[in-house]
């Protein structure tokens, strides 16, 4: 270490690492020369507590790596299970879990953007957004009881048929919610201060992104137009027409920009699925106890954050042989060096809320 | 031993009324400093689609008071390997210059607060800028890397944004010729215009300047709270930490008043030339404005009473309620009772003062809430290539100003026929700066995107 280096520990216990990243940044004055990353304050085993579980005991499981989308872990998770048991969910349960599914990704958004503007110093939007947020876990809270980790779906279709007025209040979210964008978009996008703390900050070029296997709104971002909602439909997503919006330079502005984007296509989402709601079972015939063929199955969908994925393997009997959880938070993170390098300490709050993190999930 | 107690007395009689007036701003002022926190609150949460305190007291009225014991109460922690002299002699230094500055204020013609001095913007500027010590010794004797980041943050940003501060109060100041405060407001009365009228532009980077020597968002680096945790504050608790927090609303205080001074026309009301005119005139109406205030607040009072759950706070409500009118016909007294004439002066001018004040710190309050944080970069550069070179020219072209009116023989509102172009020249040379900088922003950028993927 150089006289002039200054090595900082930011976190586990910091204001804006969200949860407990801790990074240890090395310092030339203000400018970033190098950083790491040290993780695995909320490790628990998450996989190896799979091996131990059966199907269905492990559901509830996956909710608390990314907790602020909880709904999009478990349908990860089904729908691998699915794929492993040759079953498919019917129709009607396919297009709950899509609607659920946006407005889970609309929520993990908001949560974002709210805690990405509170880093770069605007206090308001936060409460704007949790505002919004706030109805989203009402219809969670009213369609399954749960408001975060929801476990809202089962391995097959749906434990609970969709509230009496699931359709009404999705639309009347929906409806509302056009306005709101609205006004975040005037608090930020065009604010100079805004800008100059985002623009040009954090760039991650496509070839980059790629390399470092980054996924979801920064990659997109960085100008790659990759979504498995388009590239491997799954649920219900290739019955709707949607926009996926893709980024120029990769800075932490275009991420923004991107991420505002995905709510506004969500919400168009939500409004076509609630116009037509098949009627019919909400549950595929899987039986009480789940044992599928031995074989192994990797199934991969577009989380808020990026592509979640579960390798699972199956020995014949009713628990895993082994679950692999492939993370976008964590995959996503390791862009964060090559991000913040050459920047201020400033910036590096900044990119921490760009990539978008959960610790739960990066922990496991 | 008696000639002690002799020159004691001596001392006393001729000194009392400052030291009064010292006791009383040490007394009052962390009460004010409390509610103004409340307020700030309260402001905060009406922005944020939220209540805001509500607990203790009607409305969270008494939630000010609760902090302090609370803090007062707190463990007191000193860091194993911090300076334990400086880390208790910094948080002092820091409040006692905040509340020396507040000394050569005047709140109206007759309550100056300490002591008339001949040179009282000089000695309140000056004495404000002192807490910086406060501030650069607490963050390098609590020994830790957030602490001193945000004190060399805060001593860089002082250095920078004092300067265009200052140049913006010389413009005022050619106008006013005098630093006395209370010549400077009597010469806005009589020339009949506010200084803000005639040097905008200098008001203009005063307010920004002033902004950023508080340490307020959107300048607040030095206690960046998503970054340095709190900045110099990190390691400081309970009471001291509330001598910082003291000294950074008595600095408040202390900008807006001397902005309320100098350019917003310090205790004079609007139009005030008008009240010596003979006969009723309609601006007079102006004299009512304390005493409307003071009832609608009443009225509000009174209203919200009966919708408080516990008697408690109901009768606190009215008791508010009370006072508001109570108030009120204070302010209207000198008015309308010709016996009460002599003390209007110092009655609404107190008023007066106070409101323009409260509307400085409103504006402070406003943009914390509304915009992000600058950069410190940002700031630097907004501070050196913008704000320090335009209020350079700002004071050359006010100078040219002031000859030419002279020239003319230019009184009031008259002068306005020279100061706005001056005003407009001044603005295109801001509007030059700033595309230039956005200019060499560009160069900059392209040069560090080519350079930021080397590693």
């Amino acid at each position: 270490m150089g006289a002039d280096e200054l090595v900082i520990n930011m976190g586990p216990q910091h204001p804006s690492t969200h949860g407990v990243l801790r990074v240890k940044l090395k310092l030339d004055g203000e400018r970033v020369i190098g950083s790491e990353c040290i993780i695995g304050y909320l490790h628990r085993g998450v996989e190896k507590i799979a091996e131990n579980r059966t199907y269905q005991q492990f559901a509830p499981y996956v909710d608390r790596m990314d907790y602020v989308a909880a709904v999009s872990s478990g349908l990860g998770y089904c729908e691998a299970i699915e794929k492993l048991l040759l079953a498919e969910a019917p129709p009607r349960a396919r297009v709950i879990r899509t609607i659920l599914t946006e407005l889970q990704r609309i929520a993990s958004h908001l949560l974002w953007l709210g805690t990405h503007a509170l880093d770069i110093g605007a206090l308001t939007p936060l409460f704007y957004c949790f505002r919004e947020r706030e109805e989203i876990l009402k219809i969670f809270e009213k369609y399954c009881g749960a408001r975060l980790t929801t476990h809202a779906f089962r391995i097959g279709g749906l434990q609970y048929e969709a509230y009496d007025t699931f359709e009404k209040d999705v639309e009347r979210f929906c409806k509302d919610f056009e306005s709101r964008i609205a006004e975040y978009e005037d608090l930020l996008t065009q604010n100079r201060i805004w800008i100059g703390r985002t623009k040009g900050v954090g760039i991650l070029t496509a070839a980059a992104a790629i390399a470092f296997g980054v996924t979801g709104p920064v990659l997109r971002a960085s100008g790659v137009k990759w979504d498995i909602r388009k590239a491997a439909p799954y649920a219900a997503y290739d019955q709707y027409k949607f926009e996926i919006p893709v980024g120029t330079t990769g800075d932490t502005y275009d991420r923004y920009l991107v991420r505002m984007e995905e709510m506004r296509q969500s919400r168009l989402i939500c409004l076509q699925a609630i116009e037509n709601i098949p009627t019919g079972p909400i549950m595929a015939k899987v039986g009480k106890v789940l044992k599928p063929p031995p074989g192994e199955v990797y199934h991969a969908i577009e989380a808020p954050k990026g592509e979640i994925g579960y390798y699972v393997v199956s020995d014949g009997t009713v628990m895993p042989y082994r679950v692999h959880i492939r993370p976008p938070s964590f995959i996503n993170l390791q862009a964060f060096d090559r991000m913040v390098r050459g920047h201020l300490v400033a910036d590096v709050v900044a990119i921490i809320g760009t990539i978008d993190i959960v610790l739960g999930e990066v922990d496991r | 031993m008696n000639s002690i107690i002799q020159t004691t007395i001596e001392f006393l009689k001729a000194f009392w009324a400052p030291l009064l007036s010292g006791v009383a701003i040490v007394a009052i002022l962390p009460l004010i400093v409390g509610y103004i926190v409340l307020v700030e609150r309260k402001l905060m949460a009406d922005m944020q689609a939220r209540l805001g305190p509500m607990r203790v007291g009607p409305h969270g009225l008494l939630q000010p008071i609760a902090d302090a014991v609370k803090l007062l109460i707190k463990e007191d922690i000193i860091p194993d390997n911090a300076d334990k002299l400086v880390f208790w002699l910094a948080p002092v230094v820091s409040v006692g210059a905040a509340l020396l500055s507040l000394a050569g204020l005047a709140i109206g013609p007759a309550f100056q607060i300490a002591q008339d001095i001949n040179i009282g913007i000089l000695f309140v500027v000056g004495v404000s800028a002192l807490g910086i010590f406060g501030i650069v010794l607490g963050g390098w004797a609590s020994n830790s890397h957030y602490s001193l980041m945000g004190a060399l943050r805060s001593s860089a940003q002082l250095v920078s944004y004092e300067t265009a501060a200052g140049m913006a109060l010389v413009s005022a100041l050619l106008f006013a010729g005098t630093l006395n405060i209370k010549s400077i407001v009597e010469a806005q009365s009589n020339e009949g215009i506010w200084f803000v009228m005639l040097a905008p532009v200098a008001f203009f980077t005063y307010l920004v300047a002033s902004i950023a020597e508080t340490n307020r968002a959107p300048f607040d680096l030095p206690e960046a709270e998503s970054e340095l945790v709190a900045g110099y504050m990190t390691e400081f608790s309970g009471f001291r930490w509330s001598l910082y927090f003291l000294a950074e609303y008595a600095n408040m205080i202390v900008v807006a008043s001397v902005a309320t001074t100098l350019f917003l026309g310090g205790w004079l009301r609007p139009f005030a030339k008008v009240h010596e005119l003979a006969g009723f005139h309609l601006l007079n109406f102006l004299d009512f404005v304390p005493l409307l205030l003071m009832v609608v607040i009443g009225v509000y009072c009174v209203q919200r009473a009966p919708k408080q759950p516990t008697r408690v706070q109901q009768m606190f409500m009215l008791a508010v309620a009370g006072l508001c009118f109570v108030l009120g016909l204070v302010l209207l007294a000198p008015v309308v009772v010709p016996v009460a004439k002599p003390f209007y002066a110092g009655i609404h001018g107190g008023f007066w003062f106070i409101l323009k004040v409260s509307l400085y710190i409103y504006f402070f309050m406003w943009l914390r809430f509304t915009i992000p944080r600058y950069r410190f970069d940002q700031l630097m550069r907004l501070g050196w290539h913008f704000l320090i070179p335009l209020s350079i020219v700002n004071v050359l072209l006010v100078g040219v100003a002031l000859i030419a009116g002279s020239y003319f023989n230019l009184k009031g509102w008259g002068l306005l026929l020279v100061t706005t172009p001056a005003a407009i020249m001044a603005l295109i040379v801001a509007l030059l700066i700033l595309a230039a900088d956005r200019e060499r922003g560009a160069r900059q950028d392209q040069a560090a995107a080519s350079d930021s993927y080397a590693g």
